[in-house]
């Protein structure tokens, strides 16, 4: 009788490595390379547009503090979902996501949907002590947010390693991304003009923190959370496509 | 543990602790406005440290050339220690946030307190921190045994434990200070992550010129599983931290992937961490310790056989299943759970492999707390990979997906499996190791044995009630067609749930605490009395020829 095969391979050290490797890499591949290969997996949404550079930077902050350990950004196509959280998620919302933020935990509720939901002064009363808004909350307190001045001297840098990444910012954003930061947050200083006309007239731009004067940590952080879900209407159009 | 290096290898201590420790001048220069600029500091000392550890000892004799006819077993032992460490810290820390969801105000409006910064330390602190070094430590043991070869030299192993705990630091001191890359279980920045494939290719090294020089004609079934665990834990870790540094001088980096490719490729990773972190590496450490200590040779051979490769082919395609419903291609959600389904019999063969190989010694397992340790992993094995496939099942997930559910299954796995199965290895280990009959206290051993299981049990229930009762009332419908209950209602009836997990946490550090302090105590008893059982340690001689392959 021949030799059991796998006696032979036992003894080759080399040849057991290769073969591990042949067959781990199988799966990975069958499954992750088609994903950028196949046009249908993300859709097409001509109105997504990117984050600002205050958003990005409220956006890192999010990332910094391991807000998506409790909080998902990913309404999965179930009706419970869709009607407590709004429609489903499409690939094409977090296309710009350098990561992405999908979350796997709701330890509170998911946030793919906050955009514009509460106002600015909600979102500022709450991550300063979010028991004195939601009394049963277990959320931890943020007030060095407030206290912390937002940096913004290297956005540019962020701007452009995004690009690198393949975000499309264009040459004037990233020239003048410390500006906009501080134009998206004082409505009626001096930048405030160029940021609508970089990242469009439906960005909002206001004193997020309610102070005009400073910009802070907090600025950055309400400036992202009401812009989550809203970079484009896609997922709104095609819900009601679908109601009709 | 210096002295044991040759003269050549204490130069090459030095000439690489300086040049760790110019990498740390030059990140602390060119990070100087940057939390990355903190880092090169600790960088910095690490290298120092190795030098002046070095130094201290360099003028001492040369280790004789004997030495070469023994195991190199220094790394182990300091690798035993830095795994119980760990252990405590990274369990601490998962104490203190399974306790803030019940009191949230335990943060003191500390920046580096709040949850999202702890929760990294604890995951990273008991995955990383204390399962690593346990694998580290064990795999060098198993390897020279199972090879009859000494490690090929004495720096290598050094560097691959001593740099190992280096990146485990830059991990755990950035999450305080709130670096992270965000993706779960590779939070680490780029440039930790560089360090840590360096540190990896030479754990690689040690290994295959390890068993290219073995006198065992066939590479052990232990050994499978460390290999696959080094090598898919390296292609795992460089494909998902790819990513661009926002410059030279920031921590801060971009991933290259975004949205669903990139979530795609981490849970890829995540699930394979899982995988080849959690499982093959600690399956590598039953095959050994399980049928030593219960002194049964392993049930079946080709049981072995087809649990490996079922493991290293299947668990490739499960990583999808912990994205169903979302806006990920319908097809892969499929293939993940079909494969996470078929997962099961592999997963399945491992642990009543293990389990049969007790046949005949199941006295031991009632008399010998140990071996008791290392029963209930198998058992607990089998019931967390089996829960495991149900809940990729994607009705299930539909349910238990985004909820306390998960966090219990995987401790499930982390605390049933895991940790009981590096608790028997290492309280089998410890003994051998440093050439004392038994641990210094055996009825510590059982006190350990039963807080950690009634730890295990609290948490897993806590969790499996608070996960289902979410779920439930998340999707739960009034008369009216309108949903029941509104989010923070599910919350409000997670508390005692909270609690108890809390508790269930803190019996099992306690076992924690408890090994760490048998463990010590053996090692001073060891200290204590007479050495000279050296000679036991050997391999049996088969006929003519040196039993043992020496180093390089």
């Amino acid at each position: 009788m021949r030799e059991f095969f796998h006696r032979r391979l036992e003894r080759s050290a080399i040849g057991f490595v290769l073969a591990i490797i042949g067959v781990s890499a199988i799966g990975g591949f069958v499954e992750i390379a088609p994903l950028f290969t196949i046009n249908e997996t993300v859709e097409k949404a001509p109105d997504m547009r990117v984050y600002t550079p205050l958003e990005l930077a409220g956006r890192n902050i999010y990332i910094r503090e391991g807000c998506y350990a409790c909080h998902s950004q990913m309404i999965r196509t179930l009706r419970d979902e869709v009607e407590r959280y709004g429609p489903y998620s499409l690939a094409v919302e977090s296309k710009y996501d350098h990561p992405m933020l999908w979350g796997s935990k709701r330890t509170g509720p998911d946030i793919a949907r906050l955009g514009g939901k509460y106002s600015d002064a909600w979102h500022v009363a709450h991550l300063i002590n979010p028991r004195d808004v939601v009394p049963q909350s277990v959320m931890p307190k943020y007030g060095w947010l407030m206290r912390n001045e937002l940096k913004v001297d290297d956005l540019g840098l962020h701007l452009a390693a995004q690009r690198k990444v393949g975000v499309p910012y264009t040459d004037a954003m990233i020239a003048n991304a410390t500006a906009d930061a501080f134009g998206q947050a004082s409505p009626d200083g001096p930048y405030a003009g160029g940021v609508s006309e970089r990242y469009g007239e439906a960005t909002n731009v206001r004193a997020f923190d309610g102070e005009p004067g400073r910009l802070t940590e907090m600025d950055a952080v309400v400036a992202y959370l009401q812009v989550l879900g809203r970079l484009t209407d896609a997922a709104h159009s095609q819900s009601a496509a679908a109601g009709k | 543990m210096i002295a044991t290096l040759t003269v050549e290898e204490r130069q090459r201590a030095i000439a690489v602790s300086a040049f760790l420790a110019l990498c740390g001048v030059i990140m602390a220069i060119a990070g100087r406005d940057d939390l990355l600029g903190t880092h090169g500091v600790i960088v910095l000392l690490f290298g120092l440290g190795g030098i002046g550890l070095v130094l201290s000892k360099y003028f001492e004799p040369e280790p004789p050339q004997e030495r070469l006819s023994h195991y190199y077993d220094d790394p182990t032992k300091v690798g035993i220690v830095l795994s119980l460490g760990w252990a405590v810290v990274g369990m601490f820390f998962g104490v203190w946030v399974a306790a803030l969801l019940a009191w949230p105000d335990l943060t003191f409006d500390a920046a580096w307190a709040s949850f999202g910064r702890l929760r990294p330390v604890h995951t990273s602190g008991v995955i990383f921190g204390f399962g690593g070094n346990a694998l580290i430590a064990t795999s060098f043991h198993v390897l020279q045994r199972t090879s009859r070869a000494r490690l090929p030299d004495q720096f290598s192993p050094w560097f691959v434990l001593l740099g190992y705990n280096l990146f485990c630091v830059l991990a755990a001191s950035g999450y305080l200070m709130g670096l992270t890359q965000s993706k779960e279980y590779a939070e680490p920045e780029w440039y930790a992550d560089i360090w840590l494939v360096v540190v990896w290719v030479v754990y690689f090294l040690i290994y295959i010129r390890t068993l290219q020089r073995r006198k065992e004609p066939h590479i052990y079934v232990a050994n499978w599983y460390y290999m696959a665990f080094i090598l898919v834990v390296a292609v795992l870790h460089i494909v998902n931290n790819l990513a661009v540094p926002v410059s030279f001088g920031h921590a801060k980096s971009y991933s290259l992937f975004s949205g669903v490719q990139d979530a795609m490729t981490q849970w890829w990773y995540g699930h394979n961490a899982v995988a080849f972190f959690l499982t093959a590496g600690f399956l590598g450490m039953l095959y050994y310790y399980l049928p030593k200590r219960a002194g049964r040779p392993i049930f079946s051979y080709r049981l072995s056989i087809i649990s490996f490769w079922g493991i290293t082919f299947m668990y490739m395609w499960a990583g999808s299943h912990h994205l169903h419903y979302t806006a990920l291609p319908q097809w892969v959600q499929t293939l993940g759970m079909t494969f996470s389904v078929v997962l099961l019999v592999p997963s399945w063969a491992s642990a009543g492999n293990a389990l049969a190989t007790l046949n005949g010694a199941w006295d031991k397992v009632r008399d010998d707390a140990t071996l008791r340790f290392m029963m209930v992993a198998a058992v607990f094995y089998g019931l967390s990979t089996f829960e495991g496939s149900f809940m990729a099942i994607r009705a299930v997930n539909s349910l238990s997906h985004y909820t306390d559910w998960t966090v219990g299954h995987v401790h499930a796995g982390a605390l049933g499996w895991v940790a009981m199965i590096t608790f028997g290895s290492l309280y089998a280990l410890v003994p051998w190791m440093w050439k004392v009959e038994r641990m210094y206290s055996p009825k510590l051993i059982e006190v350990h044995f039963w807080l950690a299981l009634a730890g295990t049990i609290i948490y897993v229930f806590a969790m499996w009630n608070s996960g289902i009762i979410q779920g439930l009332m998340w999707r739960t419908y009034n008369d009216s067609g309108t949903l029941a209950y509104s989010f923070i209602d599910s919350l409000v009836a997670m508390h005692p749930y909270y609690i108890s997990r809390t508790i269930g946490g803190l019996l099992f550090l306690i076992g924690a605490i408890v090994a760490a302090y048998n463990v010590w105590m053996t090692i001073r008893m060891a200290r204590s009395q007479a050495a000279g059982t050296a000679e036991a340690d050997r391999p049996v001689l088969h006929g003519a020829g040196a039993a043992l392959q020496p180093g390089e």
